[in-house]
């Protein structure tokens, strides 16, 4: 009992200290440093069509699917 | 397979749907493209057109048309059914909303065939957190397909499919970019296909009966991969993924590719490896008839191991600009697949019990497409 609650307290102030820190991350790749990461050599899915039809063809001939999309690039091209 | 052809449908319009970046809004652009697969005596072929445009600087819309032509003679078909021609033809609207640094999407995908209908509905909302290093991804799908058989005009059964999905980008450093992505799909209903049938031991023989599979299936994959910059301008990425499903099924899947440019020229090779463990109800022999409650024999049920080498050259042209395109390339793409089957047996020439060699496929996908924005 008393370990369950020292474990609470823990994962408590790890998830404060957690969400402290990602109040205060500073970029540590700023802006001005991403033209490498801007290059289209680097675009995680640079032709969406052609991708989705590969996947077709790999889900249709293999057992597994899933787990394969990028969630965008963050790459501040804004 | 008839379960397959649902979930690619499903991951397809999810491709489509979840591509847009948090923050910005995707390009404008256009893309054609021909693709055509040939292997196991099966060719499909079609083109698939794309087109997005932003309204505005919060609106995004994309537009895309599939078609897929289907001529098999399959090891499936020729061993168990007739030689069959077919067409597929799949179409998706979708949208994406820029607010802040939150993007959100929702499509919808039809496709339709002479013994299928699938319905898709998609939604996702990304994020860009911590100065644009992250971006964290929300994805919520739902299908529902319509089965039919040909030849019998009664028959018509439902499934449902649900997704779940959570993806992170990560920047690293100034050259390397990763993102890891966890997926977890049910489906509900019918999910054999109707044509298909398993080989049982009948005397001194073999016969042939209707498959079976469980009503409900539950697939949980997560995949990682990383792209970096090399310091002379290509890139290198690597690929890994986990899957396991409550039928079975565990599978490895890696890849590594190398993007070089040159001049106008892109060039891109890659390299993939996939390796499954079968379903538990697959036998490419059952002992009996109705030996077990669920039974397959779809050679995608079966444990295999999958390689791909891909070959890819992109010639980009118009860099300057012509009328209102701002630029344009063109894309020529050669997949060949082999798939090396640890439990399927090839059936053709009618062999004895035990005399059947596993089976082997190769396929080439070729892809040519060309993509303009403006």
């Amino acid at each position: 009992m008393v370990m369950l609650k020292s474990a609470k307290v823990v994962l408590l102030l790890a998830t404060m200290l957690g969400m402290a820190a990602c109040g205060s991350i500073e970029p540590w790749v700023k802006p001005y440093e991403r033209d490498r990461l801007a290059d289209p050599i680097m675009f995680l899915d640079a032709h969406p069509v052609s991708t989705s039809y590969i996947q077709h063809v790999y889900e249709a001939r293999e057992g597994a699917r899933g787990g394969e999309g990028a969630a965008g690039g963050g790459c501040g091209c804004n | 397979m008839r379960s397959h052809r649902t979930a690619v449908k499903f991951l397809v319009l999810l491709g489509l749907a979840t591509s847009a970046q948090a923050g910005v809004l995707p390009d404008d652009r256009t893309d054609i493209l021909y693709h055509q697969y040939t292997g196991g005596g099966v060719t499909i072929d079609g083109p698939s057109v794309l087109v997005r445009k932003k309204a505005g600087r919060s609106l995004s819309f994309v537009g895309n048309y599939y078609v897929d032509m289907v001529s098999s003679a399959s090891i499936d078909v020729v061993t168990t059914a007739s030689p069959y021609t077919e067409e597929r033809k799949q179409w998706s609207l979708g949208m994406d909303y820029l607010r802040g640094n939150t993007t959100m999407s929702v499509n919808y995908t039809s496709s339709v065939e002479s013994d299928f209908d699938a319905n898709t509905y998609a939604f996702s909302v990304s994020q860009d957190m911590f100065g644009d290093l992250t971006t964290l991804s929300l994805t919520y799908a739902y299908g529902a397909d319509v089965v039919g058989m040909r030849g019998d005009e009664d028959f018509r059964r439902e499934n449902t499919r649900q997704l779940y999905g959570v993806g992170i980008t990560q920047i690293l450093t100034r050259n390397l970019i990763t993102t890891l992505n966890f997926e977890t799909i049910t489906d509900e209903g019918f999910l054999n296909n109707p044509y298909r049938s398993v080989r049982y031991v009948d005397g001194g023989g073999y016969s042939f009966e209707r498959e079976l599979y469980p009503n409900t299936r539950t697939t949980n994959a997560v995949g990682l991969r990383a792209r970096y910059f090399l310091p002379y301008r290509a890139a290198l990425e690597g690929e890994y993924r986990f899957f396991t499903d409550t039928w079975g099924i565990t599978s490895h899947t890696a890849a590594v590719s190398y993007v070089h440019p040159w001049h106008d020229w892109t060039f891109e090779v890659k390299y993939r490896w996939h390796d499954q463990t079968g379903a538990d109800f697959f036998s490419d022999l059952f002992s009996r008839s109705e030996a077990t409650n669920f039974r397959a024999r779809d050679k995608e049920l079966s444990a295999l191991t999958s390689t791909t080498l891909k070959l890819m050259a992109s010639y980009e042209f118009l860099e300057n600009g012509w009328s209102f395109i701002d630029k344009a390339s063109v894309h020529f793409s050669a997949d060949l697949l082999s798939v090396d089957y640890d439990e399927f047996r090839d059936l053709r020439g009618l062999p004895l019990i035990g005399d059947a060699p596993l089976y082997t496929l190769e396929a080439n996908v070729f892809q040519v497409f060309v993509s303009f924005w403006y």
